[in-house]
């Protein structure tokens, strides 16, 4: 369950910025992950709490933007959006492709105070 | 808790050296440039947005760099072993230093949760290995092979294998520095492994089908195998062999051989 080192990691940037940001408290934290991240955003949201516990982000609001995939077609120059990455390519069916966004792992921003 | 892992304490990552009882606990190296003792009053004040656009995984890719450039500086061909529990990665191994050991400086970086069994039959190859306890952590990351680099201090214009944990999901998503990702899969394992964790397939180079010698007793379609991982990743180069029986071990040393002369 790579979600809860994820979770961690996540934690110990926001202590970092807050101490950084010289400010007492983090009131929400927005995260984008894309959906060909590698993270199951239902299993990072399961861990979160056991995660977080006792650290700056206890009584932080969470926010997750889900970032849909899409893919640039190396054979026929398309752009399409995609699901799986074994999808192939709708126009030309084939799997020669890169993948333009849906890889993100970030954390946007920290609203603290 | 170590941030970088997940593992439940900062003492449950150990490195080990064969023959030797030198163990080292996990430490890492966390800044803490601030005082803990606060004498200064908090005020409340409105809340501010920080945008930060910051990559979750930067430090793990920023050490990974950083082991690359090594690696890069001193020549050492470096291969990120992956594949679920039971693939047959440990004999692959002893099976590639037996038939490259006379020609080849090697070395071994082996990482499981608990035991140090697999380094065990590494070093009776007779070539230096270092053993990486993750205990609770599920895959290996940047900074325990930067740590295990330091202690085995690997030799110039050398090949380095850094076994990972047996595991086709969590590895899939920590780059260690090494040149070369080499997903395992056996022929036991079903064709349609790629579909089912097609991020450990689209981060390789290398695709290793084992266990082929099991071929006549398994309803096992290796051309359906391969379609399904190239589905995911069309570049990938893929050696079929066995690793106990010896099939296909040359064409994949020749490769190795092949590539590291290049690299010379």
């Amino acid at each position: 369950m790579h979600e809860f080192s994820i979770a961690r990691n996540i934690t110990n940037i926001a202590e970092d910025e807050l101490r950084k940001a010289n400010a007492n408290s983090v009131e929400k934290i927005e995260l984008e992950i894309g959906e060909l991240s590698g993270i199951e955003i239902e299993s990072l949201e399961f861990v979160w709490e056991a995660a977080i516990r006792d650290s700056v982000l206890d009584n932080a609001e969470l926010i997750i933007n889900r970032i849909k995939a899409k893919a640039h077609c190396n054979d026929c120059d398309k752009e399409f959006g995609i699901k799986q990455l074994f999808d192939a390519c709708p126009i030309c069916r084939n799997h020669n492709f890169d993948i333009l966004c849906g890889k993100e792992l970030k954390i946007k921003s920290l609203t603290v105070n | 808790m170590c941030a970088t892992c997940g593992c439940d304490s900062d003492k449950t990552v150990t490195l080990l050296k064969p023959g030797t009882n030198e163990t080292e606990n996990h430490h890492h190296h966390h800044e803490h440039t601030h005082d803990h003792h606060h004498d200064h009053e908090h005020f409340k004040t409105d809340p501010r947005e920080l945008i930060l656009e910051r990559d979750v995984l930067m430090k793990n890719d920023l050490m990974a760099e950083r082991n690359r450039g090594y690696f890069e500086a001193k020549n050492i061909m470096t291969f990120n072993l992956v594949s679920s529990p039971g693939s047959g990665k440990t004999t692959i191994l002893e099976k590639t230093i037996l038939k490259l050991s006379k020609d080849f400086t090697l070395a071994v970086i082996e990482g499981d949760q608990q035991s140090s069994n697999d380094a065990e039959r590494i070093s009776a190859t007779g070539i230096e290995v270092i053993q990486i306890n993750t205990g609770k952590g599920c895959h290996l990351d940047s900074e325990m092979v930067n740590r295990a680099l330091k202690k085995l201090n690997p030799s110039n214009n050398s090949i380095l294998f850094i076994e990972n944990v047996g595991n086709l999901v969590c590895p899939a998503l920590f780059d260690l520095g090494e040149g070369k990702r080499v997903v395992i899969i056996s022929t036991t394992e079903g064709e349609d492994k790629p579909l089912k964790y097609p991020f450990m397939f689209e981060s390789s180079e290398i695709c290793i089908i084992n266990k082929t010698d099991l071929l006549p007793y398994l309803d096992f379609d290796m051309e359906k195998l391969k379609d399904n991982a190239k589905r995911i990743n069309p570049d990938l180069t893929f050696f079929e062999l066995s690793a106990t029986k010896g099939d296909g071990m040359d064409e994949w040393c020749h490769w190795l051989k092949d590539s590291m002369l290049v690299s010379d």
